[in-house]
């Protein structure tokens, strides 16, 4: 069976002044998928989710989600994705329910503000903290907030950068069940980590990213193969060396 | 280097920066301009008024009135015979004058009968700012120096009169010429005071409501910023220039309510100075409905142009801290107008002064309410024309940055890029 290209990344080029922050990047992402972009830092891994975000402009190159241009129809693919900055932080006057009812009524599309908000709170899962402000809550509690956020529109496409950082190992570890669960119920998911193991264990393939460019792209065990490698680490360094 | 040098350097380093250097020295020229403007007031009152006299008595006793006016005034007009008030006034408003005294026939006559001699004052006042009615009290101060010295004759010729006459013999009817409109019975200096609410009160809510609604605007961008949750909201399906909008309309409203908190106090702080009240309508200065209407008008769109320029500051703002830095250019727009208008009326100022309070949109509504009291439609609506202009043009700007990458970078693409990616068509 053929599955949708969710997103076509080609020749992608981005500049900041000098620096060629992207540079020459091409890979696509299939419905379904979990694809994971990893690098160090600096690579350009930000900037591509960014880009595909539509918060960012291109120097040269395309990038499609669903078949619409991330420049030309940015309105109409904001409609289909959702992103989880790596920093990203809520509105600290707001609890943690307002902060999501908020987000929730820009995709009421008359099912209701309530089913997406419930859904938000039982994939955060902060119990009665969700009646506190922000202003009160952990980075843990904060970040379990807005991968809620980021889900629970359940969007055709999930961009989250580095979804577990800053997290404790139970922190991260649960919310990397909360991703491959959204995938099997259908969003396609692109994502970007430092943590190599993190990559392995959610992502069905990979793109191995280097001062911009796609150096090897495959899944997991291929590219263990492929390389003699006992772990991406290592496949990373070989590749990059 | 010594440690505490090292500490002290860095200090340096870190505070002494553009944004913190360049608001202090615009705020230095601005109250050098100021002060040079103050400066030239007082030079102007030191200087002698430029008036001019009509004698219709010839008596000793208005001689000595016509005697200390040509010594310490510039008498401009003073006709030997025939009188004609109209040519006088004419003269004097040429000539940059304050007034026309008239001395009628009868007015030794008047003293000596116990009676206290007349001088009719026509002034010619030209703007309603504190600083405007100066000539007039310099004229004022000549009217109490005639008194004096016509009081000292009637006591050196040992004259009958009445001693209270003797001792006050002048007495003063007065006609106000302001903007085409003669007032009876007021002078420049009571129709300024009659002004002030229009003169300072209305300049300070405008200069209030800007700061709390403009300081909100910058300190919400700044705040999205550093808490990071702009990135967040652009990637949210809603019109970019929604999100403009809804900032801007909803720091107006924070900025209302926080200005309308701030002037209850300050009402009830102004209420206290006032002895009298003073019906402006009864002086033909009322305001109709259609004038309410230009002036709210004029607040309306000044305070749009001025939430699109916080806008566009606050694009610049990287955290809190920075957006305060960002508020004091708005700061400023809103206090110089507020000064200029509550010394000198618009008409008053030199042609360049009178560009710069122009192109300041904020200026437009402190002015709208005086302006209107006197009929002058051209200024208030092309002060309102000429906000819209600035705000579209603020607005179209702030859109176009929300478009482009420097919201979350704090840069767009280079002019090199931009050509390149011009060209770049035409060499495929």
């Amino acid at each position: 069976m053929v599955r949708t290209l969710v997103v076509e990344v080609k020749d992608l080029v981005k500049k900041f002044g000098p620096i060629r922050a992207v540079n020459g990047a091409s890979f696509n992402v299939s419905e379904g998928e979990i694809f994971g972009l990893i690098g160090p830092n600096a690579a350009g891994k930000t900037t591509i989710l960014r880009i595909v975000s539509t918060l960012l402009q291109i120097t040269s190159g395309s990038v499609k989600v669903f078949g619409h241009d991330v420049v030309k129809e940015a309105d109409q693919v904001r409609r289909l994705i959702s992103y989880l900055p790596e920093d990203a932080g809520a509105y600290k006057n707001l609890t943690g329910r307002a902060y999501l009812e908020f987000i929730a009524r820009f995709f009421d599309n008359g099912g209701g503000t309530k089913k997406i908000v419930e859904r938000g709170v039982e994939i955060a899962d902060l119990r009665e903290r969700i009646y506190d402000k922000v202003d009160t809550y952990s980075k843990g509690m904060i970040r379990r907030l807005l991968v809620g956020r980021a889900l629970m529109t359940e969007p055709k496409l999930a961009i989250l950068d580095e979804p577990t950082s800053g997290l404790d190992v139970t922190n991260a570890r649960e919310i990397r069940e909360i991703i491959k669960k959204s995938a099997k119920r259908g969003t396609t998911v692109l994502l970007s980590s430092h943590n190599m193991l993190e990559v392995e264990f959610l992502c069905e393939r990979i793109a191995l990213i280097n001062n911009g460019e796609i150096v090897e792209e495959g899944n997991a065990p291929g590219l263990k193969k492929r390389y003699r490698a006992e772990n991406l680490e290592e496949v990373f360094t070989k590749v990059v060396s | 280097m010594s440690d505490l040098g090292n500490i002290i350097k860095k200090e340096v380093r870190e505070l002494l920066t553009p944004a913190t250097i360049i608001p202090v020295v615009v705020m230095a020229f601005v109250f050098g301009a100021m002060g040079y403007m103050i400066g030239g007031i007082a030079e102007e009152a030191k200087e002698k008024p430029t008036i001019g006299v009509i004698n219709e008595d010839n008596s000793p006793l208005s001689e000595i009135a016509t005697g200390v006016l040509d010594n310490q005034a510039n008498v401009v007009y003073s006709p030997t015979n025939g009188v004609n008030i109209s040519e006088g006034l004419e003269r004097v408003e040429e000539e940059g004058g304050a007034a026309l005294l008239v001395i009628p026939s009868g007015f030794s006559e008047n003293i000596y009968e116990n009676y206290p001699g007349k001088i009719r004052i026509y002034w010619i006042m030209r703007g309603a700012g504190t600083m405007d009615s100066v000539p007039s009290q310099v004229v004022d101060a000549l009217i109490q120096v005639i008194n004096r010295e016509i009081s000292r004759n009637l006591v050196e010729e040992e004259s009958p009169v009445d001693p209270d006459v003797t001792l006050d013999p002048i007495e003063t009817s007065e006609t106000t010429i302001f903007k085409g409109k003669e007032i009876e019975g007021l002078s420049p200096g009571t129709i300024s005071g009659m002004l002030s609410s229009q003169s300072i009160t209305i300049p300070l809510i405008m200069m209030l409501i800007i700061m709390m609604a403009g300081g909100t605007v910058i300190t919400s961008m700044g705040m999205e910023k550093e808490n990071k949750t702009l990135e967040t909201l652009l990637t949210l399906p809603v019109k970019r220039n929604y999100i403009v909008i809804g900032k801007i309309v909803g720091s107006a409203i924070v900025g209302l309510v926080m200005a309308a908190i701030f002037m209850v106090g300050f009402g009830w702080y102004m209420q206290s100075f006032q002895t009298a009240e003073i019906n402006l309508a009864d002086f033909g200065l009322a305001l109709g409905p259609q004038d309410y209407f230009l002036v709210g008008l004029s607040v309306f769109v000044a305070l749009l142009a001025g939430l699109s320029l916080c806008m566009f500051l606050g694009t610049f703002a990287k955290n809190y801290k920075s957006a305060q830095t960002l508020i004091l250019p708005v700061t400023l727009l809103a206090i110089i107008p507020m000064f200029m208008i509550i010394i000198k009326d618009f008409d008053t100022f030199p042609a360049v002064l009178k560009i710069i309070l122009f192109a300041i949109p904020f200026s437009h509504p402190m002015m709208a309410m005086r302006a209107l009291m006197f009929d002058d439609y051209l200024l208030v609506l092309a002060g309102i024309a000429y906000v819209v202009i600035f705000a579209a043009v603020v607005m179209t700007v702030v859109a176009w940055i929300f478009k482009s990458d420097r919201l979350l970078t704090g840069r767009t693409k280079t002019r090199g890029e931009g050509v390149r990616r011009l060209i770049q068509p035409l060499k495929s």
